[in-house]
């Protein structure tokens, strides 16, 4: 990596010191106390060049071209660690982190293969270069069929907004379909936008392509718009995000719930249902945009809690101290370039974290985790036969449906 | 030094093709173009030149869905000038698309012109040596990297077998890229947008195709599946016994 000792730029310091200002809070920044504790939190610091800590400390010294120079902030996984210990309250994920990945982004210093996930999301308007027109293929076979509004036109109660990976993903199908029979069994008068459906965007905005995610907000807009219902449910957790605190300040706002809540809410009417033991020690593993963001803890536990024959167990990362999978912000698409760093993988971390606690089954409620941690449990030996699922799969098991 | 680089859009294979009524042809209702991925480094190539000696690069495209976004990309990598043929394209072949690009780069007088070695339906040969001939230039393909010298270019010319040779060609030439030297870069979608409301596209009509040249397709067929395999079914061992009988009556084994 280059380095000089050469007077650097004042401006490009500043000019970024006050971009940081204009982000919600982003004047906090100021109250760093330099103590260090996001970089000691942030579970790719200790690999990284300039951790969060470092960085203000670069543009604070007037120093910041060597951050962007360096390509360590794309280890960042968004995971809010270090915005949840920050003893000041600096929106660091938000504001320091999402800021220089935009830097890096405009100045062309991009991984290929985050590259070709914001390609594919420009173009096919979703991060895997998958047929828009086959978003809604793993509908084929639900009875009653699921409704896709484009087609239909009926007024719902609740909007599904199942996006990109719970749509296309191979692992993740069967937990899609899973959850479209709980919500059948439940009698939710549900429907889809199926094509009309767009990347909801937010792990794009967080690997530092604004502009696409703001694309991604106009056309998922004129969708809603074209459709009547009450409230959204989304599978992702990086979707549920984006609805409740990105999208209102695009001037696009709906009622959202993720649908661990949704069902949650419903645990009177889903527990008589839930017959089959699933007779399993069980992790749950707490999302970093479900929990540690959005504050969203208890929901999935009561859930897992109601399947009888079910026992959960806590892990050492837990709730607002969870443990990113590793594929937040943007790392969902840097794999090969965070493995080539760390040499390691933030999911088989959580796997063995797993193992330790002596699960069988590792839960999940975010689409990025059944790929990442079954992927993780194929490298860690000592994971053995562990599983990793889907709460709406293990909730459809104990229905039998 | 002035490049020119005429771009191809291509069936996009991420959706179903299908074939239109007549067999002869894909059904053009569901096709999605994109633009051809040689093509693709053959602007990026030209960027690159300019970035390390001046000079000016124009990119042209034939119009269809996506065309304007793809030239505005273009002018956000670096592109100075862009050109859109326009005109009725139905049933164009490379003969015909090579013309219409010979037409506008002879007017254009370009010292280079940089196209994509190959497409997926290039039926009628690639479109480099065709515009090589129409313009009375010489033409080199595979072309993995090249270095201006004084009235030539110095190119890495990529043969079988791992051989790369250098070979010097007189400009003005047409090279046919097989990949820049670097892959093409990404653009922020907000310069994109910067640049839809600064950057201008010349329309330049195409009165007519001359498609003399091009090929005639007698029939277009997906894979059709013949009576030549045999599925083993039943349990795991009796497929495997059943395996290793077939492989030793055939003298694999």
């Amino acid at each position: 990596m280059e380095i000089t000792l050469s007077p650097l730029s004042k401006t490009f310091s500043k000019t970024f010191l006050d971009s940081l200002y204009a982000v919600k809070e982003g004047d906090r920044i100021r109250t760093c106390l330099q103590c260090g504790t996001c970089s000691g939190v942030c579970p790719f610091g200790y690999i990284m060049k300039y951790p969060p800590g470092k960085m203000i400390g670069a543009l604070r010294s007037d120093f910041f071209d060597h951050v962007i120079k360096a390509d360590s902030v794309w280890m960042c996984v968004s995971c809010y660690a270090c915005t949840e210990f920050c003893p000041s309250d600096i929106p660091i994920t938000a504001a320091l982190m999402t800021r220089a990945k935009e830097e890096m982004l405009l100045a062309g210093n991009i991984p290929s293969e985050l590259q070709s996930a914001l390609e594919n999301t420009q173009r096919y308007g979703n991060p895997m270069g998958e047929s828009p027109r086959k978003r809604s293929d793993w509908t084929t076979g639900i009875s009653p069929e699921v409704n896709i509004l484009g087609k239909t036109r009926q007024p719902v109660e609740v909007l599904w907004f199942v996006g990109d990976y719970a749509s296309y993903h191979p692992r993740m199908i069967p937990a899609t379909k899973a959850l479209a029979k709980i919500l059948n069994a439940l009698g939710i008068k549900f429907g889809i936008l199926g094509p009309d459906e767009f990347s909801d965007g937010d792990s794009q905005r967080l690997a530092g392509e604004r502009g696409l995610f703001e694309m991604m907000v106009q056309k998922n807009g004129q969708a809603f718009r074209k459709f009547k219902f009450n409230e959204i449910i989304t599978t992702d957790p990086h979707a549920f995000n984006a609805l409740k605190n990105e999208y209102p300040t695009l001037g696009v706002s709906y009622p959202v719930k993720h649908y661990t809540q949704f069902l949650a809410e419903r645990l009177d009417q889903l527990k008589p249902l839930l017959k089959n033991e699933v007779k399993a020690k069980i992790a749950y593993h707490d999302p970093c945009y479900l929990g540690r963001a959005n504050g969203v803890f208890d929901e999935p536990r009561a859930l897992l809690s109601a399947i009888p024959g079910l026992e959960l167990v806590e892990m050492s990362h837990q709730r607002t101290n969870s443990l990113c999978c590793g594929g937040g912000g943007g790392g969902m698409w840097l794999d090969g370039f965070q493995w080539e760093k760390a040499h390691t993988r933030l999911s088989e971390w959580r796997v063995r974290e797993a193992v330790a606690v002596g699960a069988d089954i590792l839960s999940v409620a975010c689409p990025y985790e059944p790929p990442r941690f079954e992927d993780a449990v194929k490298t860690i030996q000592e994971a053995g036969q562990l599983k990793v699922r889907e709460i709406a799969e293990l909730l459809a098991e104990s229905m039998s449906i | 030094m002035k490049i020119i680089v005429p771009v191809k859009f291509v069936p996009d294979l991420v959706e179903e093709l299908t074939i239109d009524s007549n067999g002869t042809a894909l059904d053009t209702a569901w096709l999605r173009l994109i633009i051809n991925e040689f093509d693709d480094h053959a602007v990026e190539q030209a960027i690159l030149l300019k970035e390390r000696g001046g000079g000016q690069v124009v990119v042209s495209t034939i119009e269809s869905e996506g065309a304007d976004d793809f030239l505005f990309t273009a002018a956000a990598k670096g592109a100075d000038q862009l050109i859109k043929l326009t005109g009725d394209f139905t049933g164009i072949n490379n003969h015909a698309l090579a013309r219409a690009y010979a037409a506008l780069l002879k007017e254009q007088n370009p010292d280079l012109v940089l196209t994509g070695v190959q497409a997926h339906n290039d039926l009628d040969g690639s479109l480099g040596p065709l515009l090589a001939e129409y313009l009375g230039m010489p033409y080199v393909g595979y072309v993995s990297g090249l270095a201006p010298a004084a009235g030539s270019v110095v190119v890495r010319k990529e043969y079988p077998g791992g051989l790369i040779a250098e070979v010097e060609v007189k400009l003005p030439a047409v090279l046919g890229i097989q990949a820049a030297e670097q892959p093409p870069r990404y653009i922020a979608y907000s310069k994109i947008r910067q640049v839809m409301g600064t950057a201008k596209i010349e329309d330049r009509p195409v009165a007519g195709l001359d498609l003399e040249g091009g090929v005639t397709v007698g029939r277009m067929f997906l894979p059709e599946a013949t009576e030549k395999a045999t599925m083993l079914d039943g349990d795991a061992n009796a497929v495997a016994d059943r395996i290793i009988a077939i492989f030793k009556e055939a003298g694999g084994l």
